[in-house]
């Protein structure tokens, strides 16, 4: 059944009717769950969130065929396991941005030009997003990151010096900024 | 209406009903080219799905259509059965050797109530839908192929 199944992802994904494809990554930090369309790498889920309840919203927002087909990952699989490993600094997939609109959209492409081992406060993330008075809005945008790590919202932090929020737990926060020599 | 969920969901839980419907009904060598048409079709048709009511009787509607195709192109002509496949599956179910293979030899009708009946655990009603005929009919032919099979096997 396992090759049957290894099939079918394959014959959809060549017929054009893999929209979804997702796939698991053991993470330092445990299971990840990663998400691309046909355009790039569009979810990123962290091991605090349900993984079942991400893929259901991918079906409801991007579109209901959601397959399991780790080929289509393989790009995203490594880059993240060379981050994890400390030897690689910039990711180089593509994105498929659609999860995200607006001024939180401005704020995370932004997040996304934030280079490795540096950090901005959600000040200036306000600012490079066109709108300085926006700090709590841009506090939320670094929230609802739909592809954390890549789009390193963890480089974000307080403007006093204090590490602000994460979804994925402080503790990460902090050990994805000792990875980069931050901390 | 709730909407659709992940189309994988379909696959973890009813792909294994999927395949034990065609290969009764089409037999172990060909169940797997009815499996990837039978699902490619789902796929195609799911965005536009109305209901999510029932999703392993939708499955099981589409397969056995398949089958029927499957027959159609074979031209309707009694098939050998229970054919070893030509490559090693990681399957560890072993062929129900005889049973399936009688039922292959039943007349289209018949084989497919029973495959939907004991590969699909379709209630009549859904067999009835399947084949579209009346529950009725659907649980004579499934009658008359269960009385067949009792003979052949005797």
């Amino acid at each position: 059944m396992k090759n049957s199944l290894q099939r079918l992802a394959e014959r959809a994904d060549a017929e054009g009717l893999l929209d979804v494809a997702y796939a698991n990554l053991d993470s330092p930090f445990g299971p990840l769950l990663l998400a691309a369309t046909p355009r790039g790498l569009v979810r990123v889920n962290l091991p605090n969130y349900d993984p079942e309840e991400t893929l259901a919203e991918l079906a409801a927002k991007v579109s209901p065929r959601v397959l399991e087909a780790p080929a289509r990952l393989e790009e995203a699989r490594r880059e993240l396991d060379l981050y994890f490993a400390g030897k690689l600094t910039e990711f180089e997939l593509p994105i498929d941005w659609q999860l995200t609109h607006g001024f939180r959209g401005k704020v995370q492409r932004a997040i996304g030009r934030i280079p490795y081992g540096q950090t901005r406060t959600y000040a200036e993330m306000a600012r490079s997003a066109g709108n300085e008075r926006a700090v709590r809005a841009a506090g939320t945008a670094c929230g609802s990151n739909p592809i954390p790590i890549v789009v390193p919202c963890h480089r974000v932090l307080r403007s006093g010096g204090g590490l602000g929020g994460y979804g994925g737990g402080l503790p990460m926060k902090e050990a994805l900024l000792e990875l980069e020599g931050v901390l | 209406m709730r909407s659709l969920p992940p189309f994988q969901t379909l696959l973890d839980e009813y792909a294994t009903d999927v395949m034990g419907v065609l290969r009764g009904a089409v037999g172990w060598a060909d169940a797997e080219d009815c499996f990837q048409e039978t699902f490619l079709a789902a796929l195609r048709a799911y965005p536009k799905l109305r209901s999510t009511e029932n999703l392993r009787g939708w499955l099981l509607t589409i397969a056995h259509r398949k089958a029927i195709d499957h027959h159609r192109a074979n031209g309707r002509r009694p098939l050998p059965m229970a054919d070893p496949p030509e490559t090693p599956v990681d399957d560890p179910e072993p062929p129900d050797n005889g049973l399936w293979e009688a039922v292959g030899t039943l007349p289209p009708k018949q084989r497919a109530a029973v495959a939907l009946r004991y590969g699909g655990d379709l209630p009549h009603a859904e067999i009835a839908a399947a084949l579209g005929c009346s529950p009725a009919a659907a649980r004579r032919s499934l009658h008359e192929g269960l009385k067949r099979l009792r003979k052949e096997l005797r």
